[in-house]
Protein backbone atom coordinates (compact mmCIF):
# COMPACT_ATOMS: atom_id res chain seq x y z
CA UNK A 1 0.00 0.00 0.00
CA UNK A 2 1.54 3.43 -1.13
CA UNK A 3 1.92 6.00 2.05
CA UNK A 4 2.55 9.54 2.28
CA UNK A 5 6.10 10.55 3.48
CA UNK A 6 4.42 11.05 7.19
CA UNK A 7 3.33 7.16 6.72
CA UNK A 8 -0.64 7.73 6.08
CA UNK A 9 -2.61 5.62 3.82
CA UNK A 10 -2.60 7.90 0.56
CA UNK A 11 -5.98 6.97 -0.34
CA UNK A 12 -7.32 8.33 3.68
CA UNK A 13 -4.89 11.46 3.04
CA UNK A 14 -7.01 12.21 -0.46
CA UNK A 15 -10.05 11.69 1.03
CA UNK A 16 -9.63 13.68 4.60
CA UNK A 17 -7.68 16.44 2.08
CA UNK A 18 -11.04 17.01 -0.53
CA UNK A 19 -13.34 16.79 2.06
CA UNK A 20 -12.20 18.77 5.62
CA UNK A 21 -9.08 20.17 5.26
CA UNK A 22 -8.60 21.46 1.84
CA UNK A 23 -12.24 21.73 1.36
CA UNK A 24 -12.35 23.80 -1.75
CA UNK A 25 -14.82 26.61 -1.24
CA UNK A 26 -14.26 27.28 2.53
CA UNK A 27 -10.70 26.43 3.16
CA UNK A 28 -8.97 27.18 -0.22
CA UNK A 29 -11.49 30.38 -1.68
CA UNK A 30 -11.54 28.79 -4.83
CA UNK A 31 -14.66 28.13 -7.26
CA UNK A 32 -16.55 31.30 -5.96
CA UNK A 33 -18.26 31.83 -8.89
CA UNK A 34 -19.97 29.33 -9.15
CA UNK A 35 -20.98 29.13 -5.51
CA UNK A 36 -22.66 32.56 -5.65
CA UNK A 37 -24.35 31.76 -8.93
CA UNK A 38 -26.22 28.54 -8.66
CA UNK A 39 -26.88 28.55 -5.05
CA UNK A 40 -30.20 30.30 -5.03
CA UNK A 41 -32.10 26.53 -4.97
CA UNK A 42 -31.01 23.01 -3.85
CA UNK A 43 -31.42 21.60 -7.20
CA UNK A 44 -29.21 23.19 -9.53
CA UNK A 45 -26.56 23.38 -6.57
CA UNK A 46 -26.88 19.92 -6.74
CA UNK A 47 -26.83 19.58 -10.74
CA UNK A 48 -23.92 21.45 -10.44
CA UNK A 49 -22.28 19.68 -8.21
CA UNK A 50 -22.55 16.35 -9.76
CA UNK A 51 -21.24 17.90 -13.31
CA UNK A 52 -17.99 18.89 -11.04
CA UNK A 53 -17.35 15.81 -10.10
CA UNK A 54 -18.08 14.11 -13.12
CA UNK A 55 -15.50 16.72 -14.95
CA UNK A 56 -12.57 16.65 -12.05
CA UNK A 57 -12.69 12.98 -11.86
CA UNK A 58 -12.62 12.41 -16.15
CA UNK A 59 -9.81 15.22 -16.28
CA UNK A 60 -7.87 14.20 -13.10
CA UNK A 61 -8.04 10.48 -15.01
CA UNK A 62 -6.63 11.92 -18.27
CA UNK A 63 -4.02 14.35 -16.70
CA UNK A 64 -2.73 11.37 -14.48
CA UNK A 65 -2.88 9.05 -17.57
CA UNK A 66 -0.61 11.61 -19.72
CA UNK A 67 1.76 12.87 -16.91
CA UNK A 68 5.27 10.95 -17.53
CA UNK A 69 5.06 13.68 -21.35
CA UNK A 70 4.08 16.89 -19.84
CA UNK A 71 6.37 19.45 -20.52
CA UNK A 72 5.65 22.31 -18.59
CA UNK A 73 5.12 25.19 -21.11
CA UNK A 74 2.11 23.47 -23.12
CA UNK A 75 1.09 21.70 -19.48
CA UNK A 76 -1.91 24.45 -18.43
CA UNK A 77 -2.60 24.50 -21.72
CA UNK A 78 -3.60 20.28 -21.99
CA UNK A 79 -4.91 20.70 -18.89
CA UNK A 80 -7.73 23.43 -19.90
CA UNK A 81 -8.33 21.16 -23.15
CA UNK A 82 -9.20 18.59 -21.80
CA UNK A 83 -11.45 20.32 -19.09
CA UNK A 84 -12.83 22.06 -22.05
CA UNK A 85 -13.52 18.54 -23.63
CA UNK A 86 -15.21 17.40 -21.12
CA UNK A 87 -17.02 20.04 -19.82
CA UNK A 88 -19.06 19.80 -23.88
CA UNK A 89 -20.02 16.23 -22.31
CA UNK A 90 -21.34 17.12 -19.29
CA UNK A 91 -23.40 20.41 -21.05
CA UNK A 92 -24.30 18.20 -23.49
CA UNK A 93 -25.16 15.22 -21.71
CA UNK A 94 -27.43 17.16 -19.39
CA UNK A 95 -29.21 19.79 -22.39
CA UNK A 96 -30.35 15.85 -23.52
CA UNK A 97 -31.35 14.77 -20.43
CA UNK A 98 -32.49 17.95 -17.77
CA UNK A 99 -33.54 20.25 -20.21
CA UNK A 100 -34.81 22.69 -17.85
CA UNK A 101 -31.81 22.16 -15.91
CA UNK A 102 -29.44 23.05 -18.93
CA UNK A 103 -31.58 26.00 -19.35
CA UNK A 104 -31.85 27.26 -15.35
CA UNK A 105 -27.58 26.95 -15.23
CA UNK A 106 -26.97 28.65 -18.73
CA UNK A 107 -23.67 29.56 -19.31
CA UNK A 108 -22.69 28.82 -15.41
CA UNK A 109 -22.34 25.10 -17.04
CA UNK A 110 -19.21 25.93 -19.83
CA UNK A 111 -17.84 28.27 -16.54
CA UNK A 112 -16.76 25.27 -15.16
CA UNK A 113 -13.78 25.21 -17.42
CA UNK A 114 -12.33 27.94 -15.68
CA UNK A 115 -13.22 26.76 -12.09
CA UNK A 116 -9.96 26.71 -10.46
CA UNK A 117 -10.65 23.53 -8.49
CA UNK A 118 -10.15 21.50 -11.33
CA UNK A 119 -6.93 23.16 -12.77
CA UNK A 120 -5.42 23.19 -9.10
CA UNK A 121 -6.08 19.40 -8.78
CA UNK A 122 -4.69 18.48 -12.11
CA UNK A 123 -1.78 20.15 -10.82
CA UNK A 124 -1.41 19.18 -7.39
CA UNK A 125 -2.57 15.81 -7.55
CA UNK A 126 -3.27 14.25 -11.13
CA UNK A 127 0.04 15.72 -12.66
CA UNK A 128 2.45 14.08 -10.35
CA UNK A 129 0.09 10.22 -9.27
CA UNK A 130 -1.25 7.74 -10.42
CA UNK A 131 -4.70 7.07 -11.74
CA UNK A 132 -6.35 5.49 -8.96
CA UNK A 133 -4.97 8.50 -6.35
CA UNK A 134 -6.42 10.80 -9.18
CA UNK A 135 -9.76 9.60 -8.90
CA UNK A 136 -10.39 9.19 -5.81
CA UNK A 137 -9.00 12.81 -5.41
CA UNK A 138 -11.44 13.93 -8.08
CA UNK A 139 -14.28 12.32 -6.18
CA UNK A 140 -13.46 13.78 -2.28
CA UNK A 141 -12.63 17.34 -3.98
CA UNK A 142 -15.91 16.99 -6.31
CA UNK A 143 -18.29 15.56 -3.07
CA UNK A 144 -16.16 18.51 -0.92
CA UNK A 145 -17.04 21.19 -3.41
CA UNK A 146 -20.87 19.83 -3.76
CA UNK A 147 -21.30 19.90 0.07
CA UNK A 148 -20.18 23.43 0.27
CA UNK A 149 -22.61 24.44 -2.63
CA UNK A 150 -25.67 22.53 -0.38
CA UNK A 151 -24.53 24.16 2.55
CA UNK A 152 -25.47 27.67 1.48
CA UNK A 153 -28.12 26.75 -1.01
CA UNK A 154 -30.27 25.09 1.90
CA UNK A 155 -30.07 28.18 3.62
CA UNK A 156 -30.76 30.95 1.02
CA UNK A 157 -33.52 28.17 -0.42
CA UNK A 158 -35.10 28.47 3.07
CA UNK A 159 -34.78 31.48 4.32
CA UNK A 160 -36.02 32.65 0.29
CA UNK A 161 -38.88 30.87 -0.42
CA UNK A 162 -39.82 28.97 3.09
CA UNK A 163 -39.29 25.88 0.97
CA UNK A 164 -36.74 23.06 0.97
CA UNK A 165 -36.06 20.58 -2.47
CA UNK A 166 -39.22 22.49 -3.74
CA UNK A 167 -41.20 21.35 -0.85
CA UNK A 168 -43.01 23.77 2.22
CA UNK A 169 -41.31 22.89 4.92
CA UNK A 170 -41.23 26.63 6.95
CA UNK A 171 -45.10 27.62 8.29
CA UNK A 172 -46.89 29.49 4.71
CA UNK A 173 -46.83 32.69 7.62
CA UNK A 174 -43.29 33.21 7.39
CA UNK A 175 -42.77 36.32 5.45
CA UNK A 176 -39.94 34.68 2.52
CA UNK A 177 -37.19 36.76 2.40
CA UNK A 178 -36.83 37.60 -1.52
CA UNK A 179 -33.59 38.99 -1.27
CA UNK A 180 -31.95 35.91 -0.41
CA UNK A 181 -32.67 34.38 -3.93
CA UNK A 182 -30.81 37.81 -5.56
CA UNK A 183 -27.52 38.42 -5.63
CA UNK A 184 -27.28 40.33 -2.38
CA UNK A 185 -28.27 36.89 -1.04
CA UNK A 186 -25.95 34.92 -2.38
CA UNK A 187 -22.85 37.07 -0.51
CA UNK A 188 -24.19 37.98 2.47
CA UNK A 189 -24.94 34.29 3.58
CA UNK A 190 -21.18 33.62 1.76
CA UNK A 191 -19.94 36.03 4.14
CA UNK A 192 -21.35 34.82 6.94
CA UNK A 193 -20.92 31.43 6.74
CA UNK A 194 -17.05 31.71 5.74
CA UNK A 195 -17.41 34.32 9.20
CA UNK A 196 -19.23 31.49 10.76
CA UNK A 197 -16.35 28.94 9.77
CA UNK A 198 -13.76 31.00 10.97
CA UNK A 199 -15.08 31.55 14.38
CA UNK A 200 -15.06 28.18 14.85
CA UNK A 201 -11.48 27.49 13.59
CA UNK A 202 -10.08 30.58 16.16
CA UNK A 203 -12.32 28.64 19.09
CA UNK A 204 -10.10 25.47 18.40
CA UNK A 205 -7.06 26.54 18.68
CA UNK B 1 -29.23 56.99 -35.00
CA UNK B 2 -31.02 54.19 -34.37
CA UNK B 3 -28.21 52.08 -34.01
CA UNK B 4 -26.33 54.33 -31.91
CA UNK B 5 -29.21 54.37 -29.29
CA UNK B 6 -29.25 50.33 -28.97
CA UNK B 7 -25.40 50.83 -28.54
CA UNK B 8 -25.56 53.20 -26.16
CA UNK B 9 -28.33 51.21 -24.35
CA UNK B 10 -26.54 47.80 -24.54
CA UNK B 11 -23.96 49.80 -22.98
CA UNK B 12 -25.56 51.28 -20.34
CA UNK B 13 -27.06 47.82 -19.04
CA UNK B 14 -23.87 45.82 -19.38
CA UNK B 15 -22.26 48.19 -17.12
CA UNK B 16 -24.56 49.24 -14.55
CA UNK B 17 -27.99 47.00 -14.85
CA UNK B 18 -26.42 43.91 -15.82
CA UNK B 19 -22.76 44.23 -13.94
CA UNK B 20 -20.84 41.14 -14.13
CA UNK B 21 -19.69 41.28 -10.87
CA UNK B 22 -22.99 42.24 -8.82
CA UNK B 23 -25.41 39.92 -10.72
CA UNK B 24 -23.58 37.40 -12.88
CA UNK B 25 -20.75 36.68 -9.83
CA UNK B 26 -17.76 36.49 -12.32
CA UNK B 27 -14.68 37.33 -11.72
CA UNK B 28 -14.97 36.97 -8.18
CA UNK B 29 -11.62 35.74 -7.68
CA UNK B 30 -9.90 38.87 -8.52
CA UNK B 31 -12.42 40.88 -6.87
CA UNK B 32 -11.24 39.40 -3.59
CA UNK B 33 -7.63 38.45 -4.35
CA UNK B 34 -6.95 42.14 -5.98
CA UNK B 35 -8.97 44.68 -4.07
CA UNK B 36 -6.87 46.06 -1.57
CA UNK B 37 -5.33 48.76 -2.83
CA UNK B 38 -7.28 51.36 -5.61
CA UNK B 39 -3.85 51.38 -8.04
CA UNK B 40 -3.49 47.60 -8.31
CA UNK B 41 -7.24 47.60 -9.01
CA UNK B 42 -7.37 49.68 -11.62
CA UNK B 43 -4.68 48.16 -13.39
CA UNK B 44 -5.93 44.94 -13.34
CA UNK B 45 -9.73 46.31 -14.23
CA UNK B 46 -7.52 47.72 -18.02
CA UNK B 47 -6.11 44.87 -18.54
CA UNK B 48 -9.02 42.56 -18.10
CA UNK B 49 -11.29 45.46 -19.80
CA UNK B 50 -8.33 44.91 -23.27
CA UNK B 51 -8.43 41.06 -22.78
CA UNK B 52 -11.98 41.19 -22.58
CA UNK B 53 -12.56 43.63 -25.32
CA UNK B 54 -10.25 41.63 -27.69
CA UNK B 55 -11.35 38.10 -26.97
CA UNK B 56 -15.26 39.50 -26.92
CA UNK B 57 -14.55 40.23 -30.67
CA UNK B 58 -12.53 37.76 -31.27
CA UNK B 59 -14.82 34.74 -30.28
CA UNK B 60 -18.00 36.45 -31.71
CA UNK B 61 -15.96 36.22 -35.20
CA UNK B 62 -14.97 33.07 -34.80
CA UNK B 63 -18.59 32.10 -33.33
CA UNK B 64 -20.23 33.43 -36.61
CA UNK B 65 -18.06 33.12 -39.25
CA UNK B 66 -16.74 29.75 -38.71
CA UNK B 67 -18.41 27.63 -36.29
CA UNK B 68 -22.05 28.37 -37.11
CA UNK B 69 -21.81 28.10 -40.82
CA UNK B 70 -19.81 24.43 -40.33
CA UNK B 71 -22.65 23.73 -37.36
CA UNK B 72 -19.12 22.86 -35.10
CA UNK B 73 -20.62 24.38 -32.16
CA UNK B 74 -20.19 21.63 -30.04
CA UNK B 75 -16.71 22.68 -30.14
CA UNK B 76 -17.96 26.00 -28.97
CA UNK B 77 -15.74 25.88 -25.47
CA UNK B 78 -12.92 24.47 -26.83
CA UNK B 79 -12.78 27.16 -29.51
CA UNK B 80 -13.61 30.05 -26.88
CA UNK B 81 -10.80 28.96 -24.25
CA UNK B 82 -7.81 28.52 -26.87
CA UNK B 83 -8.95 32.20 -28.18
CA UNK B 84 -8.78 33.57 -24.53
CA UNK B 85 -5.33 31.52 -23.60
CA UNK B 86 -3.57 33.01 -27.23
CA UNK B 87 -4.95 36.54 -26.84
CA UNK B 88 -3.76 36.53 -23.33
CA UNK B 89 -0.42 35.23 -24.29
CA UNK B 90 -0.19 37.82 -27.24
CA UNK B 91 -1.01 41.02 -25.25
CA UNK B 92 1.60 39.84 -22.52
CA UNK B 93 4.38 39.70 -25.12
CA UNK B 94 2.99 42.68 -26.32
CA UNK B 95 3.69 44.43 -23.09
CA UNK B 96 6.73 43.30 -22.07
CA UNK B 97 8.77 43.98 -25.28
CA UNK B 98 7.00 47.58 -25.87
CA UNK B 99 5.93 49.16 -22.31
CA UNK B 100 7.77 46.77 -19.82
CA UNK B 101 6.83 49.72 -17.02
CA UNK B 102 3.07 48.71 -17.62
CA UNK B 103 4.55 44.45 -17.78
CA UNK B 104 5.98 45.21 -14.28
CA UNK B 105 3.08 46.35 -12.45
CA UNK B 106 0.80 43.95 -14.41
CA UNK B 107 3.10 40.88 -12.42
CA UNK B 108 1.17 37.94 -12.71
CA UNK B 109 -2.66 39.54 -13.42
CA UNK B 110 -1.93 39.06 -16.83
CA UNK B 111 -1.56 34.97 -17.03
CA UNK B 112 -4.29 34.95 -14.14
CA UNK B 113 -7.40 36.85 -16.33
CA UNK B 114 -7.25 33.16 -18.90
CA UNK B 115 -8.58 31.67 -15.80
CA UNK B 116 -10.45 34.77 -14.85
CA UNK B 117 -13.81 33.55 -15.36
CA UNK B 118 -15.22 36.92 -16.35
CA UNK B 119 -13.76 36.57 -19.70
CA UNK B 120 -14.91 33.83 -20.87
CA UNK B 121 -18.16 34.42 -19.02
CA UNK B 122 -18.95 37.54 -20.84
CA UNK B 123 -18.08 35.73 -24.63
CA UNK B 124 -20.81 32.91 -23.42
CA UNK B 125 -23.26 35.29 -22.47
CA UNK B 126 -22.51 37.49 -25.86
CA UNK B 127 -24.14 33.62 -27.06
CA UNK B 128 -26.63 33.67 -24.55
CA UNK B 129 -27.79 37.01 -25.46
CA UNK B 130 -27.63 36.42 -29.02
CA UNK B 131 -25.86 39.29 -30.07
CA UNK B 132 -26.44 40.07 -33.88
CA UNK B 133 -23.42 41.93 -35.24
CA UNK B 134 -19.51 42.61 -34.60
CA UNK B 135 -19.96 46.27 -33.40
CA UNK B 136 -22.74 45.19 -30.74
CA UNK B 137 -20.37 42.02 -29.30
CA UNK B 138 -17.65 44.92 -29.27
CA UNK B 139 -19.41 47.58 -27.35
CA UNK B 140 -20.85 44.96 -24.87
CA UNK B 141 -17.30 43.72 -24.09
CA UNK B 142 -16.03 46.76 -23.79
CA UNK B 143 -18.48 47.65 -21.44
CA UNK B 144 -18.36 44.44 -19.56
CA UNK B 145 -15.08 45.38 -19.11
CA UNK B 146 -15.91 49.18 -17.55
CA UNK B 147 -18.17 47.37 -15.21
CA UNK B 148 -15.82 45.24 -13.80
CA UNK B 149 -13.13 47.92 -13.22
CA UNK B 150 -16.06 50.11 -11.62
CA UNK B 151 -16.80 47.05 -9.23
CA UNK B 152 -13.19 46.65 -8.31
CA UNK B 153 -12.62 50.15 -8.02
CA UNK B 154 -15.22 50.78 -5.41
CA UNK B 155 -14.14 47.87 -3.52
CA UNK B 156 -10.82 49.28 -3.60
CA UNK B 157 -11.65 52.27 -2.16
CA UNK B 158 -13.96 50.85 0.58
CA UNK B 159 -11.28 48.23 1.44
CA UNK B 160 -8.81 51.03 2.12
CA UNK B 161 -11.04 52.81 4.25
CA UNK B 162 -11.84 49.61 6.06
CA UNK B 163 -8.55 49.07 7.49
CA UNK B 164 -9.30 51.94 9.99
CA UNK B 165 -12.15 50.09 11.03
CA UNK B 166 -12.78 47.45 13.72
CA UNK B 167 -14.01 44.39 12.11
CA UNK B 168 -14.96 41.33 14.22
CA UNK B 169 -12.20 38.86 13.95
CA UNK B 170 -13.92 36.00 12.66
CA UNK B 171 -15.35 38.28 10.18
CA UNK B 172 -11.39 39.78 8.77
CA UNK B 173 -10.44 39.16 5.00
CA UNK B 174 -12.15 37.26 2.95
CA UNK B 175 -15.87 37.43 4.91
CA UNK B 176 -16.36 40.86 5.21
CA UNK B 177 -15.44 41.56 1.69
CA UNK B 178 -18.15 39.21 0.69
CA UNK B 179 -20.56 41.39 3.03
CA UNK B 180 -19.61 44.80 1.58
CA UNK B 181 -20.04 43.04 -2.06
CA UNK B 182 -23.45 42.05 -0.96
CA UNK B 183 -24.33 45.40 -0.15
CA UNK B 184 -22.77 46.69 -2.90
CA UNK B 185 -25.07 44.31 -4.65
CA UNK B 186 -27.89 45.88 -3.40
CA UNK B 187 -27.00 49.62 -4.63
CA UNK B 188 -26.35 48.06 -8.17
CA UNK B 189 -30.26 47.13 -7.83
CA UNK B 190 -31.56 50.24 -8.00
CA UNK B 191 -30.31 50.51 -11.38
CA UNK B 192 -32.55 47.60 -12.22
CA UNK B 193 -35.59 50.17 -13.14
CA UNK B 194 -33.45 52.57 -15.56
CA UNK B 195 -34.18 51.03 -18.54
Amino acid sequence: MAATPDGQNIYAEAVATGLWREIPVFRMLLGTCPTLAVTAAVKPALTMGLCVIFVLVCSNIMVSLMRKGLRPHVRILLFTLTIAAFVTVADLFLRAYQPAMSEALGPYVPLIIVNCIIIWRAEARASNSGVLVSIVDGLAMGTGFTIALCILAVIREILGTGRLFEIQILPTTFPAWAAMGMPVGAFLTFGFVLGFINFLKRKRV
Amino acid sequence: MELLYSLLLGFVSVVLINNLVFTKFLGICPYIGVSGRIDMAFGMGLAVTFVMTLSGALTWMIDHWLLMPLGLEVARYVAFIMVIAAAVQLVEMYLKKFIPSLYESFGIFLPLITTNCAVLGLCLFLVVWGTGSLIEAVVLSFGGGIGFTIAICIMAGIRENMQMVDVPESLQGAPITLITAGLLALAFMGFAGMI
